[in-house]
C-alpha cells in the first residue's frame, strides 16, 4: 500500500514539473490572433471572394498558421457583395462579438466605405484587399490597402501610349463602366493622355448592370480612332473581347488598350485568342517571371484556382498582418499593429512593393503587358514597367 | 382566402399572443446581447416588410419596386446627416415625408393597372430611381455610397455605440410606434375598405366606395412607412449604399413577406426575423453554399404552409379547435 502511494506521488511530481514547464508555452498559445475576413463568397462577385480566400489559405499553408508565438485564426464571413449595411454589421459583430484584432477583405468600394467607421471606432487595423477606388484609405486612419487603385494602373498606360510615337496612337476613345472605379480610370486616362499631347475624341460610359457593349463598340468602329481605352470590372472581360473581335474592330485597325481587369488571368482561358496582342497595364500577372510567383501560382493551382490580381491583394494582406505581428513581437494592439504595418517593404509575388506610410496604399511596379500564348496557356506577358509607382489620385 | 375563413368586423383588442410577441425583444436584449446588431436590422427590415404588407397584403397592390421608397427615405436621412442635420427623429420624419410624397406621385401611375401592369410599373419606377441615384453621383456618392454621416444623440441623450445598444432600442421604439399606427389603420373602417378592395375590387364601387382614392392613400402611406424604415437603416448604419434602391432588395422583401404570411400585420415581422436569422446562421455554418438552404426553406414553406408561416400556424390551430369540438 505504502509503496504504491509513494510511487503515485512520484508520478504526480513528474506531472507537476511537466505542467510547470509547459505553462509559458500554453499561455502564449492560448491567445490566438483573430482576423475577421469579410468577403463576397456568394452572389455576383463570388469569384473575387474565392480568389482571396484561396490566397489566404495558401499563405497560411506556406508561412505556417502561427507567427511570433501566436496562432493566427481566420474567421470567414460572407457578405454577399452587394449590401454595404450587411458588410458593416458583420465587421461590427466580428469586433464586438468575436473580438478580432484585424478586419480584412472587402471586395467592393461601397462595402469598404461603409465599414470604415468601425475600424476608427474600434481602433482595429482594416486591411482592404480588393476594393480599388482611390479615396478609400482617407475614410479611416486605420485602413491599409494591399491591392491597387485604378488611377495607379491607368496613368502608366496613358504615358506609355503617348511616349511610343512609333505606335501612332494620337486619337483615343475611352469606354468605361459607369461607376466609381470606371470614372476614376476615365478621368485619369483623359488628363494624362491629353497632357502628353494626345487627343481624346469621345468618352463613353457603359452601364454597370446588364451591359451590352455592341452599340458602344459600333460607335467606336464608325469613329475610327487610333485606339480605344477600355476599363470594365473583372468578370465582364470575356464579353467585351468576343464582341470586339466579332465586330471587326481589330481588323479596322483600332488598337485596344486597357487596364488589366479586362484580361483578368482568371478569365484568360475563356477569352483566349480573341485578345491576342492586346496591351494592358496592371500591377500583377500570373505570368510574372519570378521564383516566388511561380511557387505561388502552383500552390493556388492545387486549390483549383488560377491566381489573379484579387488573390494577390489577399496574399499580401496576410503578409502585412504577419510582418506587423513579427515587429510587435506578437502584440496585437490595434495602434501598434497599424504603426508596424506602415512603411513595410517586401518582395511580393507581384514584384517589389512598399506600403506607403503616409497614404497607406501600395507603392508598386506597374507593368505594361501583352496577351500571348505561352506554352499553351493564354497569359499577360510583361514587357515594360514603371517602378515604384504611387497612386497619383484622380486629377 | 380558404372557404372556412370567416370575415369579422375589425376587432382592435390586443390578444395575448401579441403582447407576448412584443415582450420578446426585451428578452432578446438580455439573453442574446451578442446579436443586437442583427436584431436591429431585423426590426428595420421588418418595418419595411410591414409597409409592403399594407399595400400588398391589405390593398392587393403588387409591387416589385418597393425599395424605391426605402431608398428615398434612406438618402433623405443620409443627406441631411451628412450636411450637418444630425438630429435623428426629425431626420426620420423627413425621410418618411419625402418618401410619402414620391409614393403619392408614383401612385397615380401604379393604381391605374391591375396585377401585371402594377408589377411592371413599380419595377420600372424602382429601376429609374436606382439609375438616377447612380447618375447623380455628386449628390448621392453613386456606387461608392454616401458616407460621412454624423449623427447626433437620440433625444440628445443616447449616443450610437459600437455595440449597437442604442441602435437596438431606437429601432425597436420606431418599429413599435409605427406598428401601432398601422395596426390602428388596419382595424379602422378604412382598413376594412382596403380588404374589400383586395377581395372584391369590382363590387366596391357598387357600395359607393372609391377604389382609386383608397389605393392612392394606402400606397402613399406604404411608401411613407418604407421611407421611415430606410431612414432608420441610414441612421443606424451611418451609410447609404446604392443597393438600398436595388431590385434585389425589393425582391428579397417580397420573399420575406410571403414567407411570413401576407395580410396579417405580423407576417412581415415574422418573415424578416426567420429569413435573416436563417441567413445569418446558415452563412456562419458555411459561407459559400448557404443560399441552397434558404431556397429549400422557401420551397418547403410555400408547399406545406399556405399563407406563409403565420398562415400555417393559423391553419394548425383551426384544425385543433375543430377536433376539440368534435
Amino acid at each position: 500500500m505504502r509503496n504504491i502511494r509513494l510511487r503515485s506521488s512520484g508520478l504526480w511530481a513528474v506531472l507537476a514539473t511537466l505542467a510547470t514547464l509547459m505553462v509559458p508555452a500554453t499561455v502564449v498559445a492560448a491567445e490566438p490572433v483573430k482576423i475577421g475576413l469579410i468577403l463576397p463568397m456568394s452572389g455576383p462577385f463570388a469569384s473575387t471572394g474565392k480568389e482571396i480566400e484561396s490566397a489566404v489559405r495558401v499563405y497560411q499553408k506556406t508561412h505556417g498558421d502561427s507567427v511570433a508565438g501566436r496562432k493566427v485564426e481566420i474567421i470567414l464571413r460572407d457578405d454577399g457583395g452587394t449590401q454595404p449595411d450587411v458588410t458593416k454589421r458583420l465587421a461590427q459583430e466580428l469586433v464586438t462579438k468575436d473580438h478580432v484584432q484585424v478586419i480584412a477583405g472587402f471586395g467592393l468600394t461601397p462595402l469598404a466605405m461603409a465599414s470604415a467607421p468601425i475600424a476608427t471606432q474600434a481602433k482595429v487595423p482594416m486591411v482592404v484587399m480588393a476594393a480599388a477606388t482611390s479615396i478609400i484609405p482617407t475614410k479611416s486612419p486605420y485602413i491599409v490597402r494591399t491591392g491597387f487603385t485604378l488611377p495607379q494602373v491607368t496613368a502608366p498606360l496613358a504615358d506609355w501610349a503617348v511616349a511610343h510615337k512609333e505606335l501612332k496612337i494620337r486619337s483615343v476613345i475611352t469606354m468605361v463602366t459607369d461607376y466609381g472605379p470606371g470614372i476614376d480610370a476615365e478621368k485619369t486616362f483623359v488628363s494624362r493622355f491629353t497632357a502628353g499631347g494626345g487627343k481624346v475624341v469621345e468618352s463613353l460610359r457603359a452601364p454597370l448592370q446588364n451591359p451590352d457593349f455592341a452599340p458602344f463598340l459600333q460607335r467606336i468602329k464608325d469613329a475610327k480612332p487610333d485606339a480605344v481605352f477600355i476599363f470594365v470590372p473583372s468578370g465582364v472581360g470575356t464579353a467585351v473581347m468576343k464582341q470586339f473581335a466579332e465586330r471587326g474592330l481589330d481588323k479596322a485597325g483600332i488598337r485596344l488598350i486597357a487596364t488589366g481587369d479586362l484580361t483578368d488571368d482568371n478569365e484568360m482561358e475563356n477569352i483566349g485568342a480573341a485578345a491576342q496582342g492586346v496591351v494592358t497595364s496592371f500591377h500583377y500577372s500570373a505570368a510574372h517571371d519570378s521564383p516566388e510567383n511561380k511557387a505561388y501560382v502552383a500552390e493556388m493551382a492545387k486549390l483549383g484556382v488560377r491566381a489573379n490580381f484579387h488573390s494577390v491583394g489577399g496574399y499580401d494582406g496576410m503578409h502585412v498582418i504577419y510582418e506587423a505581428l513579427k515587429k510587435t513581437g506578437g502584440d496585437s494592439n490595434g495602434d501598434k499593429l497599424l504603426a508596424a504595418m506602415k512603411g513595410l517593404s517586401w518582395l511580393s509575388v507581384r514584384g517589389p512593393v512598399t506600403l506607403d506610410a503616409e497614404t497607406r496604399d501600395m507603392i508598386q511596379t506597374v507593368y505594361i503587358r501583352r496577351v500571348a500564348n505561352v506554352k499553351g496557356v493564354w497569359s499577360n506577358v510583361e514587357f515594360d514597367k514603371v517602378e515604384k509607382f504611387k497612386d497619383p489620385g484622380v486629377q | 382566402m380558404t372557404g372556412s375563413q370567416t370575415y369579422r368586423l375589425p376587432d382592435g383588442r390586443w390578444q395575448k399572443a401579441e403582447i407576448v410577441f412584443w415582450l420578446l425583444p426585451i428578452v432578446v436584449y438580455f439573453v442574446a446581447s451578442d446579436y443586437l446588431l442583427l436584431a436591429s436590422q431585423i426590426f428595420i427590415v421588418g418595418l419595411f416588410a410591414l409597409s409592403l404588407d399594407l399595400i400588398l397584403g391589405y390593398a392587393g397592390i403588387v409591387s416589385l419596386g418597393h425599395a424605391a421608397f426605402f431608398g428615398v427615405g434612406a438618402y433623405t436621412a443620409g443627406l441631411l446627416a451628412s450636411h450637418g442635420w444630425g438630429e435623428p427623429l426629425s431626420g426620420l420624419l423627413l425621410g418618411g415625408i419625402v418618401a410619402a410624397l414620391v409614393g403619392w406621385v408614383a401612385s397615380f401611375m401604379v393604381v391605374r393597372g391591375r396585377d401585371l401592369t402594377q408589377l411592371m410599373v413599380t419595377l420600372g419606377i424602382g429601376l429609374m430611381l436606382f439609375e438616377a441615384a447612380n447618375k447623380a453621383a455628386f449628390i448621392t456618392g453613386g456606387v461608392d455610397g454616401l458616407s460621412g454621416m454624423a449623427m447626433d444623440k437620440v433625444l440628445g441623450i443616447f449616443e450610437f455605440d459600437l455595440y449597437g445598444k442604442v441602435a437596438y432600442w431606437y429601432s425597436l421604439a420606431v418599429l413599435f410606434v409605427v406598428f401601432l399606427v398601422v395596426r390602428r389603420t388596419v382595424y379602422s373602417p378604412f382598413g376594412l375598405g382596403l380588404r374589400g378592395l383586395h377581395y372584391g375590387p369590382k363590387r366596391m364601387p357598387a357600395i359607393g366606395a372609391s377604389v382609386y382614392r383608397r389605393q392612392v392613400v394606402v400606397f402613399t402611406v406604404g411608401a411613407g412607412v418604407a421611407g421611415i424604415a430606410g431612414a432608420l437603416l441610414a441612421q443606424t448604419t451611418q451609410f447609404v449604399g446604392l443597393d438600398s434602391l436595388s431590385f434585389h432588395r425589393s425582391a428579397e422583401l417580397m420573399i420575406m413577406l410571403v414567407l411570413g404570411g401576407t395580410g396579417r400585420l405580423y407576417g412581415g415581422l415574422v418573415g424578416a426575423a426567420i429569413f435573416m436569422v436563417a441567413q445569418n446562421y446558415l452563412a456562419d455554418l458555411n459561407p459559400v453554399y448557404w443560399q441552397f438552404w434558404i431556397g429549400l426553406l422557401l420551397v418547403l414553406v410555400v408547399m406545406f404552409a399556405h399563407g406563409g408561416v403565420l398562415g400555417g400556424l393559423a391553419a394548425l390551430r383551426q384544425r385543433r379547435t375543430k377536433e376539440a369540438t368534435k
